[in-house]
């Protein structure tokens, strides 16, 4: 529903919010300009001793005004002839023009009617209210996404759009609110419908019909500051019964032109208060900073909208059409999908496809939609998960705990529930966990152990996939292909061979940098930019499921590196390890933004075994800038498979290493890097203390217990890998 | 007096024709190009003796702006039922404002005077931009204003 709220404004009032904040971010700088420029009046100067000044200069003064910004403009008659002039309140002279700037006045109507009358101040009122509803909308998400408000400026991880959506909106959000409410109030009250109209006092019924006072006889003149004038207006000249007409910030008053006395006086009201100080956030004439701050933040919405329709594009094209999906009461396996962005139902149509090949009769639809007393054929119910934010339930799954939670009886069918997710989350797949407690809770039959599929894995769901055919008694491969990117071909340029003797074989796999496209090369996609921790997908003759490594290298190393080993049956490691330098594989490259040693100089905790050193040797390669690197690596033998091992004495010598701890689990005292955390326990949490970052890489049983060991060693300090995830300055790839 | 303004009411009413003691007016308002947004404009008729006696047409329609018609905001304090249902459009600069309405004829050669106030956006307010005498030997011959009206003519 928020999404919806969120999605549907944007996307109708884009063209209108680019014209509405460009306009307002060129307008908010003109206040400053004119604050910058005007010659402001010394401190404690009277309005009395300021009109006398103007009018030796100008005699025939008619009128005396102060904008917010301090300037200070007189216009006058002189034989028949008006005039106008900005002064310099220190001599009462004409230093420049005050006719009103032309851009500035070409901008105004633009930006609050689009150069139409009534009609174009509503469509704009109409784009502010959109704006209002946008910002609402999109911080309810960005605390939803985040896992809380308390968790509002938490790093973000996920594609670039998203990000940087994100990212520009969660700074520019409180100017956004604060420039759309007040010019939706200003609006209303150029319409009339707020009771903030002006409220002089009555013309005084009596006059003294003389003239000559001077201005030390005005004593309200005399007490006035210059600061807080607004408006003198002289009377008439010739006309005794008229009188001078003074505004200020408090009020408005009427003083005699002969007696110098106050003759009626009213206080602004506090509605006319309300409304001028809603002009000046808004406008920021009389706070040219603010102006400029939000002219600032106002900038960020042309952006806020292009990474809106990317994000909502992306989202559109990755969702599959189900061909052929069976009505819910006709369906033997009902297929239910909690989905936020879409890409979760692009696994859903594979594996409605493969089970409809398999002669079955499958309905997929939201898990919002979940009525068992609809399903009357079904004999069983799958649940594809996604997770929001911080375990909260997806979007298209709505409502659907509480619906599980009030089924009675318990149906007979068997469920299997499999949660996608990211892992380097802090609550990897919290919500499908949740769904499939609750299932077990009412004791709910399980067909198949929960699943779980970390980042659009498809080698997870294939290996999920086969676990549910089984269980059917069917052969299921689900051969997922989320929409593949442009692949391009590797020669291979040279390798590396470790563990043949630990029955492992492994291999520092070096490929030609592919030349990049000009496209990719302004636009940094392809091969065109990549680092350490990056993934480049595989895709091996014989399937069209990528196999995912990580990137042992930089652009900046002029080469593109993995380390493989090979798998016993496996098609892909088998393939790459029978390569000869010149031969080449069909590859891509994905980025990996939430795997980076990130900027700055604080101390980095490397820890990964077997293949897993391929990335953190790559960031130690780039460690130019000698950031203390403490690099914890497990292998079976020092002689077979010490990866780099060459390498490390020259990185140590170089400073792009600080220290490296090895643990052996071959031998007679097996040890592995857990054990040498351990025994590094006062070094660890000293270092994590100081603010350093710990990226752990590697295979999941390695991963589990270097979590183990760090939970051990944080303990005293108060902290858990946790909190450092949370903080995002504990990341994990794990495969 | 009475009769002035139950012709002024009933000028809001151009469809009630004949009245024997009136007669149509036209009042030709010339903007110069004074290069801002569209004027206000309050036209309205005082007594000899300078008292307000009422209005003839107001351009200009948003209320809140009307302070910055001084002399008739002064006059009326304002009140928006002396325009009620003679308010019409703003003029833009250079463009000419033509209105006819029934003027009693006791109005002529008795000393009254119409005037006309403009304010424009951003720029100096001009009340009393045109101050003309109703005079029968007057009609016809335009008068220029001080800031923004070009000429100003009424005519029988």
């Amino acid at each position: 529903m928020i999404r919806r709220l969120h999605r549907w404004p944007g996307l109708l009032a884009i063209g209108l919010l680019v014209v509405l904040t460009l306009s307002g971010a060129a307008l908010s700088v003109f206040p400053a300009a004119e604050r910058l420029t005007a010659p402001q009046a010394e401190a404690g100067l009277s309005v009395a001793a300021l009109a006398g000044r103007v009018q030796v200069a100008f005699p025939g003064v008619e009128q005396i005004r102060r904008s917010p910004s301090g300037r200070i403009t007189a216009y006058w008659f002189d034989q028949g002839t008006p005039g106008a002039a900005v002064i310099d309140p220190a001599t009462g002279h004409g230093v420049g023009s005050a006719d009103p700037n032309v851009a500035e006045r070409w901008l105004t109507s633009l930006h609050r009617s689009l150069f139409l009358e009534d009609g174009g101040r509503i469509v704009m009122a109409v784009g502010a209210a959109a704006m209002l509803i946008l910002s609402a909308s999109g911080a309810a998400l960005v605390a939803r996404r985040a896992g809380g408000w308390r968790r509002w400026f938490a790093p973000l991880r996920g594609p670039l759009a998203g990000r940087l959506h994100v990212e520009i909106a969660r700074i520019a959000v409180s100017g956004l609110v604060l420039s759309s409410a007040t010019a939706l109030w200003m609006t209303a009250s150029t319409f009339g419908l707020l009771p903030d109209g002006a409220t002089p006092p009555a013309f005084p019924s009596e006059v003294s019909g003389t003239t000559g006072a001077t201005f030390a006889d005005m004593q309200v003149l005399e007490r006035t500051p210059v600061a807080e004038l607004r408006e003198l207006s002289f009377p008439y000249p010739g006309d005794a019964t008229d009188v001078f007409t003074l505004k200020t910030d408090r009020g408005t008053g009427y003083i005699d032109q002969g007696t110098g006395a106050l003759l009626a006086w009213s206080d602004l009201s506090g509605w006319e208060r309300i409304s001028e100080t809603v002009y000046m956030l808004h406008t920021g004439q009389g706070a040219a900073t603010l102006g400029l701050v939000l002219g600032l933040m106002a900038l960020g919405v042309p952006v806020l909208g292009v990474t809106g329709v990317v994000i909502w594009l992306t989202g559109r094209r990755g969702r599959s059409r189900i061909r052929g999906n069976q009505p819910a009461r006709r369906a033997e396996t009902i297929v239910l999908v909690g989905s936020e962005g879409g890409s979760t139902w692009s696994f859903a149509a594979t594996l409605h496809a493969a089970l409809t090949q398999a002669g079955q009769t499958v309905h997929v639809g939201p898990m919002s939609g979940f009525a068992p007393e609809r399903y009357a054929r079904a004999r069983r119910l799958i649940v594809l998960a996604a997770t929001y934010g911080d375990g909260a339930a997806p979007a298209s799954a709505k409502g659907f705990l509480d619906r599980l939670n009030a089924v009675d009886p318990t149906p007979d069918t068997p469920i299997a529930a499999l949660g996608f997710g990211d892992r380097s989350f802090h609550r990897f797949c919290a919500y499908a966990r949740a769904v499939a407690d609750a299932a077990q809770a009412k004791g709910w039959r399980q067909l198949i152990e929960p699943g779980t599929v970390d980042r659009q894995s498809p080698q997870d769901f294939a290996r999920w996939g086969r676990a549910l055919g089984s269980a059917l008694g069917i052969d299921l491969e689900l051969a997922h292909q989320p929409v593949l990117p442009a692949t391009i071909g590797l020669r291979l340029v040279s390798r590396c061979d470790y563990g043949a003797e630990v029955q492992a074989p492994t291999a520092i796999l070096r490929f030609e940098t592919p030349r990049p496209t000009i496209r990719q090369w302004l636009t940094g996609g392809g091969f065109a930019r990549f680092a350490a921790g990056d993934l480049i997908g595989i895709v091996p003759d014989g399937s069209d499921v990528p196999r995912f490594y990580s990137l042992a290298s930089s652009r900046r190393d002029g080469f593109v590196e993995i380390v493989v080993r090979k798998h016993p049956g496996g098609l892909c490691s088998g393939q790459l390890l029978a390569l000869e330098p010149g031969d080449t594989v069909t590859a891509f490259l994905r980025r990996n933004p939430a795997f980076r040693a990130g900027r700055g100089r604080t101390p980095l905790i490397l820890i990964g075994a077997g293949t897993g050193i391929g990335a953190l040797a790559g960031i130690v390669r780039g460690n130019a800038r000698r950031r203390p690197i403490h690099l914890f690596f497990g292998m079976r033998h020092p002689d077979s498979d010490f990866l780099y091992g060459d390498n490390f004495p020259a990185w140590q010598d170089e400073g792009r290493l600080s220290r490296l701890f090895t643990a052996i689990s071959r031998g007679s005292r097996p040890h592995y890097v857990q054990d040498a955390l351990r025994s590094e326990t006062a070094l660890v949490a000293q270092l994590v203390r100081d603010g350093a970052r710990v990226m752990v890489c590697g295979g999941r049983d390695m991963a589990a217990g270097v979590a183990e060991a760090l939970t051990e060693i944080l303990a005293p300090s108060g902290l858990s890998p946790a909190h450092l995830k949370a903080e995002g300055r504990y990341v994990e790839d794990i495969y | 007096m009475k009769s002035l303004l139950a012709t002024l009411a009933l000028s809001t009413a151009l469809t009630i024709p004949g009245l024997a003691m009136a007669r149509p007016v036209t009042l030709t308002t010339t903007l110069n190009n004074y290069g801002g947004r569209g004027a206000y404009l309050a036209l309205y008729v005082t007594d000899a003796s300078g008292a307000y006696v009422g209005s003839l047409w107001m351009a200009g329609t948003k209320s809140r702006y009307y302070e910055h018609l001084g002399d008739w905001y002064r006059a009326t304090r304002g009140d928006t039922a002396q325009i009620d249902g003679i308010t019409g459009a703003s003029v833009g600069a250079g463009r000419t404002f033509e209105i006819t309405l029934d003027l009693a004829d006791a109005v002529f050669d008795a000393g009254y005077t119409l005037h006309v106030d403009a304010a424009v956006e951003d720029m100096r307010d001009s009340p009393n931009e045109v101050a003309v005498p109703l005079t029968t030997d007057g009609s016809g011959v335009p008068v220029a204003g001080r800031r923004y009206v070009a000429d100003f003519a009424y005519s029988m």
